[in-house]
């Protein structure tokens, strides 16, 4: 039997900080990967796997240094005393893949001269041969008309088509082991399907070791032989996925495998623990008596009907996003919500998701079409009450909030704006409630946003959305920048809110696990287009449409493990 | 926080003294050099105190009309960080607004304030700065020109300035406009206005206060070098780049410190700014280096 | 990218247009044409007559078109100060200046480029600390008081170098150069440092930061993956993608270089445009700072446009039309 394609032991990674303590960014961590086989390391964010990767590529950060263990690549000893790899050539015996191909790739040099500058440095090839040879490659990862790309500059290509170059590049030399820092999170989930079976095919075929940094337990469970988890630099546990993923010893481990969306079955809540400050029920139940009180009126079923929707940008659109001829973003959309309850759309990037999401909250001039809210039919010049019944929350918890401004004012201003409070004493006392509600201790007020985590950024994101005391919340893509544990957190607070207050989510996704989570009713979307919109149960159990099919039987799913085999070769 | 590093306390600290003293040179300076009275032609071109052949009572000597040099230095000094100040402020009020308005609201009204901003940037400082207070000094009658000289310095300068911060302004809007805070506030409803100066204004304002302080030396040394070029402060009224030119003339005949000592100020004093904006630049907007 | 260069030639003629006509409102508002043209002692009829004979009676956009008929043609009007035809002035004094501008430049980006480069590339040694603090010295100090500066060292103390003029010159047809003469070579060699330190500094710093913005970025990174050789990756990738924005630069110190030459052919008696220009400025000649205006307007955008062209060529992503 060769050597195992790597084999770490006792590595730890430490950075000096400028009063002279140091911080172990990986400590005693021990790996071993054979040929052909692929191991993941995987945990949320700080938890030390993108060092290990950077540390293997030949790529810390300056003042970041190994300062203990042993790495050994395909049996040959890593020399770590200069603080990066020695005796092992880097891009020769180690393959790197990063996250973003659309960065990864030089913008000024041919697709070319990027495969064949590897070949020439560490195989000494000539151009002819280099060229020869970056052509097999470009045919080994499937890019279609091989000869026309190999001229191509990197903009002329599609996301996954870089993503494939980046490959070819990374085993231009035929290396033993390829490190692939997140490979496929700037991806669609279709792209994701595709590279995903271009990696695991490349491992059978040329015995390649894998170590997949990652933070997507479905991308483990769809591809990985073997997972470490990682928390704060130290290994919790380690085995085979079946393993680790199915019966979790550690509770760390437990929690975060509860915490990952399930696609094949809808769970009331997510499994997670002392998230919330110990008030937060007894607010959301005062939330809930404000609520009740004037919403006793007349109620059509129907709280947003948007008919027709078409939405053009390069005509003047409000977000200045110029393109030229008009491209139709939103094409012809009808969809009706319920007072109540969560709706769902979800969809690849450039499915027109989040301009629906914009042009129901006003953000985005419509070209054609109807909206009507509570029966309303509302136009360019919104009123004002109608603008304090339709709030959002956002994607980007870091952008979210005014960095200058601080909490209590940033959730004052709505409610003054809006009347809902008398003054600022009265908003003051309303304030406490909201933060407390969406579970976090009231002195947040007082401060400014860059004492808070993501997480909690999100949900304070949520109470200024609830400050205006809206009946519908849209909410766009509003947990894909947490970590799955503060995803499953901000979930949970959302339909704990929901239930509450009777509010209207109108739900933004890329994710179909978190949509079948979360929503009563979905859309699926497909180039500007709604191409199915069904109750939430039935569309997961029974798709109609042939995209909405393909979307769910390519999504990475953490149960789908056992139907797995086990692969060949892959001997622990 | 990083701590401010040695070199940039320093910096600060001179430049700090600097614009006190320039600014305090009616109370703390020996004498009057705009008061005509002040002027003792027997005491021409005497060399520094501490030179042989120099007096006790002028430290930095005198110039070709017998004022006391540093006098003449601290109110030049004065007068160039009034007129680089005032040029400043005019361009930053001017450009931040117009960026605001053009980077918000886009569409024509941008079209047309970036392509003004366009033509305006196509042409250097300097020259546009020239032909401006060349045609005031054409259109001005002479007897009004002196007093006029300040404000068309600091309209000469700020003219071409203005436009640096619109576009830095611009480009920060339209990023803090798609970012999800501004959005919020739209849809909070939040009129315009409101969102410009409560939201957008200060997540733009340090970019401002960074090219403000690398400006503020720009313009002084833009000041400096029409009044060397004999189209800025006039002879009575000297700025710093007056006496410089004054003692220009002199140089060959081995009178060294007419231009000496105020080009060394203006140096000093300019290196000090750029030293305190460089390090801004670098702490708070590393993005910012387009800007010399 | 032809929608690029269209957009371009729209903003050149727009410039063109605003240039003209700033030049023209000199011409035709700032003082009397007819006053400073004809003799003391002229009578109101004479000066109507040659108010007519000028054109100075028919309509403002008429007279707006034959002035820039007038200029499409080359005639610039006659200096008041000196009564020669523009033209000529400015002919004469072109070859000075643009050799000056030329040699300052080519200073510029020669010492500008290797030195950002290395201290980019080693940002925490002595050199590029020393470099980083000169640089910083190079923009605090203006060009009048580096000529002067310059003249007190070489031309007055150690008697090195001339301090005026251009020394002795080659008449090639029209043009007059100062390079094929040693004391034409000497006398430039102070003025074209003079003008050359405040562009030498802007370059270097600012192929400094962009080599900086370039070796953290992803394709970098994964260059460095991949085990290619350092100076490969510095010099051969890195490096252009840094100088993407010099030629954009460049572009832009060609014309302040111009702009600044009349500081520096101040200080020297540097018998070019811009002397000729400040003297204009000094006797209210409008023709000449008008055709000035001119001159050095239509050189800045010749000047764009080609920096324009060369982009488009250079960089992929334009030559075959952005996405």
């Amino acid at each position: 039997m060769s050597a195992a394609a790597l084999s770490i032991r006792g590595l730890r990674v430490e950075y000096p900080l400028e009063d002279g303590r140091v911080v172990a960014a990986v400590d005693g961590l021990d790996l071993e990967i054979a040929q052909g086989e692929i191991h993941a390391l995987v945990g949320e964010s700080g938890a030390g796997k993108t060092t290990v990767g950077n540390a293997l590529m030949g790529l810390l950060d300056a003042p970041g240094r190994v300062a203990a263990g042993r790495v050994a690549i395909a049996g040959r000893n890593v020399d770590f005393r200069t603080g990066r790899a020695a005796g092992i050539v880097q891009g020769r015996d180690v393959g790197a893949i990063f996250q973003d191909p659309m960065t990864s790739l030089n913008p000024l040099f041919t697709v070319e001269s990027q495969i064949g500058e590897t070949l020439r440095f560490h195989l000494g090839l000539d151009r002819e041969a280099a060229r020869a040879r970056a052509l097999d490659l470009l045919r080994a990862v499937g890019i279609p008309e091989p000869e026309r790309r190999l001229k191509a500059y990197p903009h002329q290509l599609s996301g996954g088509q870089r993503q494939r170059v980046v490959i070819a590049a990374a085993l231009s030399c035929d290396p033993k082991l390829l490190v692939a820092d997140e490979p496929t999170t700037a991806l669609d989930v279709s792209v994701q399907a595709q590279i995903l079976d271009l990696v695991r095919a490349l491992v059978r075929e040329r015995g390649l070791g894998v170590l997949l940094v990652t933070h997507n337990m479905g991308v483990v469970a769809e591809i990985a032989d073997r997972v470490t988890v990682m928390r704060g630099g130290k290994v919790v546990e380690s085995g085979k996925v079946a393993d680790v993923l199915t019966r979790p010893k550690h509770a760390y481990v437990q929690g975060l495998v509860a915490a990952v969306p399930r696609i094949d079955k809808r769970l009331a809540r997510f499994a997670t623990i002392g998230d919330e400050t110990a008030g937060a029920q007894a607010a959301r139940d005062d939330l809930r008596t404000r609520y009740m009180r004037p919403r006793a009126e007349k109620v059509p079923d129907a709280i947003l009907e948007v008919a027709n929707l078409t939405v053009e940008y390069g005509s003047g659109s409000l977000l200045g996003l110029g393109r030229k001829g008009g491209f139709r973003a939103v094409d012809d959309v009808s969809f009706a919500v319920k007072r109540g309850e969560i709706f769902g759309i979800v969809g690849e990037s450039g499915s027109g998701k989040t301009t629906v999401a914009n042009a129901v909250a006003g953000l985005v001039r419509t070209a054609a079409g109807t909206i009507r809210f509570a029966g309303q039919a509302i136009g360019e010049k919104r009123p004002r009450a109608l603008r304090g019944a339709m709030q959002m929350v956002f994607q980007d918890p870091y952008a979210s909030l005014n960095s200058r401004m601080r909490i209590d004012d940033a959730l004052a201003e709505p409610m003054l704006f809006h009347g809902v409070a008398a003054g600022r004493s009265d908003a003051d006392a309303r304030i406490a409630m909201l933060i407390e509600a969406v579970g976090l201790a009231p002195d947040a007020g007082r401060r400014y946003p860059f004492a808070f985590s993501g997480g909690q950024r999100q949900r304070l994101s949520i109470a200024r959305a609830l400050a205006a005391e809206p009946q519908l919340v849209v909410c766009d893509e509003p947990t894909s920048s947490l970590d799955v544990s503060v995803q499953a957190q901000i979930l949970n607070l959302l339909k704990d809110l929901r239930d509450a207050t009777g509010l209207t989510l109108l739900f933004i996704s890329h994710d179909l696990a978190v949509v079948r989570q979360m929503c009563d009713r979905v859309a699926v979307m497909q180039g500007g287009r709604i191409v199915e919109l069904a109750d939430c149960d039935t569309l997961f159990a029974d798709p109609q449409h042939a995209y909405t099919k393909r979307l769910l039987s390519l999504v990475p799913n953490v149960a789908r493990i056992g139907n797995r085999l086990e692969p060949t070769g892959a001997s622990p | 926080m990083t701590r401010i590093p040695k070199s940039v306390a320093i910096a600060g600290a001179i430049a700090v003294a600097l614009i006190a003293t320039a600014l305090l040179a009616p109370w703390v300076a020996p004498a009057d050099p705009t008061d005509i009275a002040s002027y003792n032609l027997i005491d021409s071109e005497l060399p520094p105190s501490f030179v042989a052949g120099g007096e006790a009572r002028y430290f930095l000597g005198t110039d070709n009309q017998g004022r006391d040099l540093l006098s003449a230095i601290l109110y030049g000094a004065r007068v160039s960080i009034l007129i680089g100040g005032g040029a400043v402020a005019l361009a930053a009020l001017l450009g931040v607004t117009l960026g605001l308005v053009a980077g918000y609201f886009g569409g024509w009204l941008d079209a047309v304030i970036m392509r003004v901003g366009d033509v305006i940037l196509s042409l250097p400082t300097i020259l546009l700065a020239l032909l401006v207070s060349g045609l005031a000094r054409a259109l001005i009658p002479n007897a009004a020109s002196a007093s006029w000289a300040p404000f068309i310095l600091i309209g000469a300068i700020a003219i071409h300035e203005w436009v640096q911060y619109a576009r830095t302004v611009r480009a920060a809007t339209m990023v803090e406009v798609q970012r999800e805070y501004v959005r919020a506030a739209k849809v909070i409803g939040l009129p315009p206005l409101r969102i410009l100066g409560r939201h957008i204004l200060p997540n733009v304002m340090s970019s401002v206060l960074v090219i403000a302080t690398i400006n503020l030396a720009g313009a002084i040394l833009t000041e400096a070098t029409l009044s060397f070029l004999g189209v800025g402060m006039p002879p009575t009224y000297p700025s710093l780049g007056t006496l410089i030119r004054i003692g220009n003339e002199f140089v060959f005949s081995g009178i060294w410190w007419i231009a000496f000592f105020p080009a060394l100020t203006l140096v000093i004093g300019v290196l000090a700014v750029n030293i305190v904006g460089d390090w801004l630049r670098d702490r708070f907007n590393p993005k910012l280096r387009s800007l010399a | 990218m032809t929608g690029v260069l269209l957009n371009r030639l729209a903003q050149a003629l727009l410039v063109m247009a605003a240039v003209t006509a700033i030049a023209f409102a000199m011409f035709r508002y700032v003082g009397d044409p007819v006053l400073i043209m004809s003799r003391e002692d002229a009578t109101p009829a004479e000066r109507e007559e040659l108010r007519a004979a000028l054109g100075l009676d028919a309509p403002i956009v008429v007279q707006y078109a034959k002035f820039v008929g007038r200029v499409a043609v080359g005639d610039l009007g006659i200096s008041y100060r000196n009564q020669r035809p523009v033209a000529k002035l400015l002919a004469e004094r072109l070859p000075a200046t643009l050799e000056l501008v030329a040699v300052a430049m080519a200073i510029a980006l020669g010492l500008g480029i290797p030195l950002g480069v290395l201290s980019a590339l080693h940002p925490k040694a002595w050199y590029a600390q020393a470099i980083q603090a000169v640089s910083l010295l190079g923009i605090s100090m203006p060009t009048f008081v580096t000529g002067i500066g310059l003249i007190m060292l070489f031309a007055v103390g150690l008697r090195w170098l001339p301090s005026f003029g251009r020394g002795e010159t080659v008449a090639l047809g029209w043009w007059t150069t100062g390079l094929l003469t040693p004391s034409g070579l000497r006398s430039l060699i102070l003025p074209a440092v003079t003008l050359a330190l405040f562009s030498i500094t802007l370059i270097m710093r600012l192929v400094r930061a962009e080599m900086r913005d370039v070796l953290a970025s992803d394709y970098i990174r994964f260059a460095r993956a991949r085990g290619l050789p350092r100076p490969y990756i510095h010099f051969t990738l890195a490096l252009r993608n840094a100088l993407m924005p010099v030629i954009t630069v460049t572009g832009l110190q060609v014309g302040s270089l111009i702009a600044f030459a009349i500081v520096t052919e101040t200080v020297f008696q540097w018998p070019g445009m811009g002397l000729l220009f400040i003297q204009a400025v000094s006797f209210v000649d409008i023709p000449v700072m008008s055709a000035y205006l001119l001159f050095v307007g239509f050189l800045f955008v010749a000047i764009n446009m080609t920096v324009d062209v060369l982009y488009a060529i250079v960089d992929p992503r334009l030559r075959s039309g952005a996405r």
